[in-house]
């Protein structure tokens, strides 16, 4: 007699049960895996149902093509019958231009557009390092180009004023090894502010009565609106602020007792008040602490306060990068004989920016939502400013839906973006091996 | 090449005497001027010297500036406008006041209304993103979704557009005061129906003119007194200090029950005497003052009795809480992702229930991560409540830096005050939260 327990043949696999496999498996795990989680589902999708159901129609019922609201609304009942409501995109189709150039005149849109696509190029080798190098003169040559093509007038006062800026780089290179990066610097920075001051203007006036075919219509600061604006504004004061943050964080860190209770002055004091009182001190004060007669664009001052209030954050968030590092960093650097600016150039920063990117690029988001803020001093930011002479339009009136979903779309689309962006550099910028 | 000093060289070196030789035989040189610029030891003298320098010629210019100013302008330093008439209303106000009160007064007032949006702006936001950032990390496909997109949304849109939108949607969209006209049996039979119904069972009623919510009111109020500008409610003290007092008996009943329970083992049952100690007192106080409510009721053409909530705080209050709940939802997220999926596994696994694994293992850790961004959250939030200029609500900088500012064209003055009292608040809250984060600290030798 034999006995055997061992199955000779393998049983053929069976299908998992209808409720372990495909849709069902999916639902039942990731929408009514426990009563807790069914009700979360169902009060979801009941507001999502609501949400779409009151939104949908409007979206759908929407108007391209009118004079003005009594019209949108008059095509819309034609159309969908009495009583249904829905959205008048007209008035953005119709005061589109208002909305990207504000009161910019209108013969001279292309310099606005000249000047993005200019950015684009001169951003575009910063954001994608794959891109080659030689792309870099143009994000050096930027900020000239677009003063003069935004404001107009003679070429040669942005050029002579970017000659400062060469000044200073001149007088780095030629002294760096002798006295230091900081002494360096700031003697050639004295050189500059001497150009600036006293000699540029003296310079750069017989060069445009000379040279006269290098000058465009000027354009005055009162007509910038719009997006143009918040560009300008935002941009300029993202550009300035990042290394403003870098010196004052390395300030607060450093050694010396007096530079560094000054910077965490700054600091303190910028982040303690909102934004509104120091656009309102670039408005009203400022005259009081200027010389006598000073005459000085509202745009220009606002844009200085509002890179001082923006470089006082990213400093806070490059301080926190650079408390994250191991001081083992810095003591290697020393161990190697490198000065103070040479380790924080090649050891220290590379790796405090690192971790604070998505710090720095949330301040540069908060930021650019911020420009809106300036339509408390009198300028006409695209979402205040210019919504508000669309709205005060007897053809317009009682409209507020559609601009403002308008303006924050587009807001939404760049500052999604950046965020997005900063995703992407963090990724590609990750050493570790996990 | 340095030449390597052998250990045993070195010892008959010091043994000969001959060390101090060596020592001294380095240049002595004395100082020289170059060493200010050239030597690093000195370098930094020299730096701050200057910067001193630059700073005082800095302040000084400044104030020569200024001086030359005021003086061009015919105008003083003088804070003396704080006590004169201010002669302009405040529709919201905490604290007694009217046109003929003084503009020191209408500054505190415009401060006690910063402080009221700020303060429930806090409370609403972070009870809202602390939902958020839990429910965007749970299992649930559909609900995580949602919040995504609703984070996403909120906080890339600027908070001024959620201000505006928010005022202009009540005050345009919302019906009017005469609406809500109530329509007796005879109009309904006759097909008359009411336009507007308030809500919640004749609570609440939200015209185009504002909210109208029922008013809190002391039959028997113990009264208050006016020192200076400040002013004192006796009423409001009391009930203030005996919550103060209850919150602080029931934290000494709650230790005494842990002290029990660490010596004996057993934790006496403390809930019912926590609720005790916690609503008797105060609901005891409340009889003795006569606590009622009056709510809004339709007479005439509007509305009567109640409080009539204006939608300029009504719509800063929405709009500061569903933009500052986006961070503090992502806030949130963070601080429960940092916590390392070992520690609640070894919670369960000590046969903890998730409940406790949360209150014990989990919380406690990853509020050390939240607490920071959140008090940056809570000092967005009152500094963000200066956005309600965009609404004309009287705030610190609706009064003091609006109003009073154009009333006695003192721009300095008002502009400077301003900064500071926003200065005090900001550090103010900082502090407090920072000594809350102390205590919660993970603690490291």
């Amino acid at each position: 007699m034999e006995l055997r327990y061992v199955r000779e043949k393998m049983l053929p696999q069976q299908e998992p049960p209808l409720g372990e496999k495909g849709a069902v498996k999916w639902l039942r795990e990731n929408l009514f895996s426990g009563w807790l989680n069914t009700i979360l589902t169902v009060a979801g999708a009941l507001a999502l149902f609501f949400l779409i159901k009151a939104s949908l129609p409007w979206f759908q019922h929407g108007v391209w093509n009118a004079k003005s609201l009594s019209e949108c609304r008059a095509v819309i009942e034609a159309n969908w019958g009495p009583g249904e409501s829905g959205a008048c995109w007209a008035l953005i189709h119709e005061r589109w231009n208002q909305f990207i150039y504000g009161f910019y005149p209108a013969d001279f849109y292309w310099r606005p557009n000249l000047t993005f696509m200019l950015l684009l190029a001169a951003i575009a080798p910063v954001l994608y390092g794959q891109l080659p190098r030689q792309l870099l003169i143009v994000t050096l040559a930027f900020p000239a180009l677009a003063f003069w093509l935004l404001w107009g007038g003679s070429i040669w006062g942005p050029v002579m004023a970017m000659v400062g800026f060469g000044l200073i780089y001149l007088g780095y290179r030629l002294l760096n090894d002798r006295i230091g990066a900081v002494v360096s610097m700031a003697i050639g920075f004295a050189v500059a502010c001497v150009w600036w001051l006293w000699l540029q203007t003296s310079v750069s006036t017989p060069l445009a009565a000379a040279l006269p075919f290098f000058s465009l219509t000027p354009v005055e600061s009162d007509r910038f609106g719009g997006f143009l604006l918040a560009f300008v504004i935002g941009v300029s004061a993202i550009v300035a602020s990042l290394p403003l943050g870098i010196i004052l964080a390395l300030g607060r860190k450093s050694d010396m007792p007096l530079v560094k209770m000054l910077c965490v002055g700054f600091i303190e004091f910028v982040r303690g008040v909102p934004l509104i009182t120091m656009l309102f001190t670039a408005s009203l004060l400022l005259q009081y602490f200027l010389p006598r007669g000073t005459k000085f664009d509202l745009i220009l001052r606002v844009d200085i306060l509002v890179t001082l209030f923006s470089a006082a954050y990213i400093a806070e968030v490059i301080r926190g990068g650079l408390a994250a590092l191991p001081r083992g960093q810095s003591e290697a650097a020393d161990a190697l004989g490198l000065n103070y600016w040479q380790a924080q150039r090649q050891i220290i920063m590379p790796q405090a920016l690192k971790i604070s990117i998505p710090g720095i690029v949330s301040s540069f988001i908060g930021l650019f939502k911020d420009t809106t803020l300036v339509t408390f001093v009198g300028l006409m930011d695209p979402l205040k400013g210019i919504t508000q002479v669309v709205r005060a339009d007897i053809n317009w009136k009682g409209i507020y839906w559609e601009p403002y979903l308008f303006v924050g779309a587009i807001f939404f689309v760049f500052c999604f973006g950046m965020s997005r962006y900063s995703m992407y550099l963090e990724r590609k910028l990750k050493r570790d091996h996990r | 090449m340095i030449p390597a000093i052998k250990a045993e060289s070195l010892g008959a070196l010091t043994e000969r005497g001959d060390f101090m030789a060596i020592a001294a035989a380095t240049p002595k040189q004395g100082f020289r001027l170059g060493q200010l610029v050239y030597d690093t030891r000195y370098r930094s003298y020299t730096i701050q010297v200057i910067v001193l320098l630059l700073v005082l010629a800095g302040v000084y210019w400044l104030g020569a500036n200024l001086r030359e100013n005021l003086a061009a302008k015919g105008k003083d330093l003088s804070y003396n406008f704080l006590f004169n008439r201010a002669g302009y209303d405040i529709g919201q106000h905490l604290i007694a006041y009217s046109n003929d009160s003084t503009h020191g007064r209408a500054a505190i007032v415009g401060l006690l209304n910063t402080l009221l949006v700020a303060s429930l702006a806090c409370i609403f936001a972070t009870i809202l993103g602390v939902t958020v950032g839990v429910l965007r990390l749970s299992n649930n496909w559909l609900v995580g979704r949602l919040m995504t997109v609703y984070i996403e949304v909120f906080r890339n849109v600027p908070l001024l557009l959620w201000i505006i939108l928010a005022y202009v949607a009540l005050s345009e969209v919302m019906p009017e005061p005469k609406d809500f006209k109530p329509v007796t049996a005879e109009m309904i039979a006759a097909g008359h129906a009411p336009q507007a119904q308030m809500l919640f069972g004749n609570v609440l009623a939200v015209t185009n003119r504002g909210t109208d919510i029922p008013s809190i009111l002391l039959s028997r109020p113990l009264g208050g007194i006016d020192i200076g500008p400040l002013s004192l409610n006796f009423s409001f003290l009391v009930i203030a200090g005996v919550i103060i007092a209850c919150i602080w008996a029931n934290l000494g009943l709650l230790r005494r029950a842990k002290e029990v329970q660490e010596t004996t083992g057993e934790r006496p049952t403390t809930w019912w005497k926590s609720i005790a100690i916690l609503f008797g007192p105060i609901i005891a106080l409340m009889i003795a003052l006569g606590f009622h409510l009056e709510y809004p009721a339709f007479k005439g053409f509007n509305f009567q009795g109640g409080l009539n909530v204006a939608h300029a705080f009504t719509s800063l209050l929405i709009a500061l809480t569903i933009y500052s709940a986006t961070y503090i939802a992502e806030a949130v997220r963070a601080g429960i992702l940092a916590i390392s999926r070992g520690q609640s596994e070894a919670a369960f696994a000590l046969g903890l229930r998730p409940g406790r694994t949360m209150k014990l293992i989990v919380l406690p850790q990853a509020l050390r991560v939240i607490i920071p961004p959140l008090i940056s959250q809570y000092l967005n939030i009152t500094k963000n409540t200066s956005l309600g200029i965009a609404v004309s609500y009287l705030d610190l900088r609706g009064t003091l830096g609006g109003i009073t500012l154009n009333q006695t064209g003192r721009e300095l003055e008002c502009m400077l005050l301003m900064m500071a009292i926003y200065l005090t608040l900001s550090l103010l809250i900082s502090s407090v939260m920072n000594v809350f984060n102390n205590a919660v600290r993970l603690k490291e030798r």
